[in-house]
């Protein structure tokens, strides 16, 4: 057990002031690019591939994205925005370190695996 | 493919501001807009309410952190139940006939309607009486929130962790299968199984949201069910309809909001069932 009594609200409204902030620009972040791909969509008429094709391998929405490509540019903010709660997760992770609450630092690392099984299935399925 | 775009950006402004409002993922908004209003394919339509869940989800929770009454370490702990159910939710989705997505969708708007009905009739906030629990003491599950209306700390205790933790994991499954937020059934898991109070059960539950939707959404990401002509203008209407909606929800008492919504609901769980059922008029 801790020597204090868990930890302070302010302490941990500190970390939920932070963790906050972090979602706040992920989610601004996806929205621009989210953004722009559907202006450059919209402007063109063409998504950048043939027929009704939706790029999904990592490699391929990169490579889209770097070649303008306005569906490559669309799946990669959806991506981002996917990302923004996992982002969270591992944020969270390194504040329960900063607390030295072990368990807890614990239980969102594996929050975090789950996750990243998640990935996992979602690439090979 | 201009006309599909702007469709979805306004069902995306009117799904955000609903979401805020209501306190409902926006997800259930959206797969029956565009099933039974547009058509599509039960699964796509899941596909792109699963990312409208995490923009709700996302945006909401920035206001929620500062009102500072959420509890972080109940949402971490019950989170790996909610994952994992997520995963397995919609690992089902791509198996199972969508007659019974159908099916189950309608179940749940009806038992959505059910509790909001339930939320209208209940009164001003009991703080209810806990034994100490012996598993929240050691996962210093215990918490406290700033009243804004007393203008006061609360300390509260939960309990019955277990229970809590299973209705987390069908939560978890619900989102994952029909691409829900499943907030009516977190508030569930914590306000009733495990006696927190409502006001850090609904933002706990908001905030626990968008992880949960994460997990089901890279899985559905990675097989082709998220749709981007239809999930990015969706996405980015409720992402500026969640903004207006907390503005509204200021002005405009949330007990007027779902006595009109109540009704809606429930006639589109029965549209959706009897949709499941192949009944038609």
């Amino acid at each position: 057990m801790a020597p204090k009594p868990a930890t302070t609200a302010r302490e941990m409204a500190q970390v939920e002031t932070i963790i906050g902030r972090i979602l706040q620009v992920g989610v601004i972040f996806s929205a621009i690019v989210m953004l722009i791909g559907l202006a450059l969509f919209l402007v063109t008429g063409y998504s950048g591939y043939e027929g009704d094709f939706v790029p999904r391998q990592m490699g391929m929405i990169l490579a889209g994205t770097w070649q303008l490509k306005p569906y490559a540019i669309m799946m990669l903010g959806v991506y981002c925005l996917i990302l923004t709660p996992v982002l969270r997760v591992v944020v969270s992770i390194y504040a329960f370190y900063k607390e030295k609450d072990h368990l807890y630092v614990a239980i969102t690392t594996l929050v975090l695996i789950i996750l990243l099984i998640a990935l996992a299935i979602g690439v090979k399925g | 493919m201009i006309h599909t775009a702007i469709i979805m950006l306004a069902v995306g402004i009117f799904a955000g501001i609903a979401g805020a409002i209501l306190g409902i993922g926006g997800g259930m908004i959206i797969t029956p807009i565009l099933t039974l209003g547009m058509g599509l394919n039960i699964k796509y339509a899941i596909g792109a309410s699963i990312i409208a869940v995490i923009a709700t989800s996302s945006g909401s929770t920035i206001a929620y952190l500062r009102d500072n009454v959420l509890n972080l370490r109940v949402a971490m702990f019950l989170e790996i139940a909610t994952t994992i159910g997520a995963i397995v939710g919609a690992l089902l989705t791509g198996v199972l006939d969508p007659k019974y997505l159908y099916l189950l969708f309608g179940c749940l708007l009806v038992f959505s309607g059910w509790n909001m009905y339930r939320k209208l009739r209940r009164g001003s906030e009991v703080l209810q009486r806990v034994e100490p629990d012996k598993i929240a003491a050691k996962l210093k599950l215990n918490g406290t929130y700033f009243d804004k209306a007393e203008m006061k700390d609360i300390d509260y205790q939960v309990e019955n962790v277990p229970a809590g933790f299973s209705v987390m994991f069908g939560a978890g499954v619900a989102s994952g299968l029909l691409g829900i937020g499943s907030g009516a059934f977190k508030v569930m898991a914590l306000d009733t199984f495990m006696k927190m109070p409502l006001k850090p059960s609904s933002s706990t539950s908001n905030l626990m949201m968008g992880v949960t939707a994460a997990a089901s959404a890279t899985v559905y990401f990675f097989n082709g069910a998220i749709l981007p002509g239809i999930a990015v203008p969706m996405a980015l209407g409720i992402l500026g309809g969640a903004v207006i909606g907390s503005r509204i929800m200021q002005v405009l008492p949330a007990r007027w909001i779902r006595i009109v919504f109540i009704p809606i609901i429930l006639y589109i769980g029965f549209e959706m069932l009897f949709k499941g059922l192949g009944v038609h008029f």
